[in-house]
């Protein structure tokens, strides 16, 4: 085995055949991660015909900078390193006023504090895997600020641990830490004032049905 | 029983808050981890906030990957590439 590529660390593909341009090694490559890249870049700007750009530039970057591809991240994290600053490009070029990913902000703002203190784990797990609460917990990535989405989406939607997203973003694993921290804070409060609404919900309709069933009985 | 606030003002809570994350993932250090659990022993607020939390994370992990490529997008990334020789139905 050559000893150099040892050191790399490319998930089971082949170094040599990615920089020699082989088409199969690429299409294996793009079919492991296409997926995962989509899914952060459509979370990221919502638009399908923004995440197909996302997506298409991404690889042609990742096609044309395979040959000085060092192996110094993971192969993963490199690509994750490209369609995170395809993404953001994006992002800027629609909305100029978004501050940078890497401004230092974390001492400016704390922790949201809770408001939201509703007990709402014991709901039926079909009530909290409905598509209508799929498309709340969407809404709610959707509300976060950039810096803190992109950290979320990378750690919590694509699995990566904290040290790779450290990598992609160019932060500090305390930043990524604390930016994850902030981001999950926030959709707890958003997921709880969804929560907290349709137990109500669900607990008139309880109501109107007993009513309902004891009125019968009694006639 | 103890009243408890919509809107909690104990200083503790507050503190603590930045470690919640870290908590629900099991990685906070040993130290703070036995602050925080002799805490929430006698903080209905924080215990209800941790579980909401837990909870908010395993959500977004359960419905992670059901968000596929729409098949038309996927075949016009394989041809841009040149690579749609590769694509498996």
């Amino acid at each position: 085995m050559n000893g150099n590529e040892n050191k790399v660390e490319t998930e089971g593909f082949s170094l040599a055949a990615l920089q020699a341009g082989d088409p199969e090694e690429f299409a294996r490559l793009v079919d492991a991660y296409s997926g995962k890249i989509y899914r952060l870049a459509i979370k990221m700007l919502t638009q399908q015909e923004d995440a197909e750009d996302v997506l298409q530039e991404t690889f042609l970057k990742a096609y044309r900078g395979l040959k000085s591809f060092d192996g110094r991240s993971k192969l993963s994290t490199w690509l994750f390193r490209i369609a995170t600053n395809e993404a953001l490009m994006v992002i800027r070029r629609k909305h100029p006023e978004v501050v940078s990913i890497d401004e230092p902000i974390e001492t400016e703002e704390g922790e949201q504090e809770p408001v939201q203190i509703v007990d709402w784990c014991c709901l039926p797990e079909n009530e909290l895997l409905s598509e209508e609460t799929k498309e709340r917990l969407d809404a709610a990535v959707q509300k976060l600020p950039e810096r803190l989405r992109v950290v979320f989406l990378l750690r919590d939607i694509n699995d990566l641990s904290t040290h790779e997203t450290a990598e992609v973003l160019g932060l500090s694993d305390t930043a990524v830490k604390t930016r994850l921290s902030r981001a999950r804070l926030r959709l707890r409060e958003e997921l709880s004032t969804y929560f907290s609404e349709r137990t109500n919900e669900l607990r008139e309709e309880q109501l109107n049905k007993s009513i309902h069933t004891s009125q019968k009985e009694s006639r | 029983m103890i009243e408890t606030t919509k809107r909690h003002e104990h200083k503790n809570c507050r503190q603590l808050l930045g470690s919640l994350s870290e908590y629900v993932d099991g990685e906070l250090d040993e130290e703070l981890c036995s602050a925080l659990e002799h805490h929430l022993e006698d903080c209905e607020d924080c215990r209800i906030v941790v579980d909401t939390l837990r909870k908010t994370v395993y959500l977004y992990h359960a419905t992670a990957g059901t968000e596929n490529i729409p098949s038309d997008i996927r075949q016009r990334l394989y041809k841009s590439l040149n690579i749609e020789d590769f694509l498996e139905k």
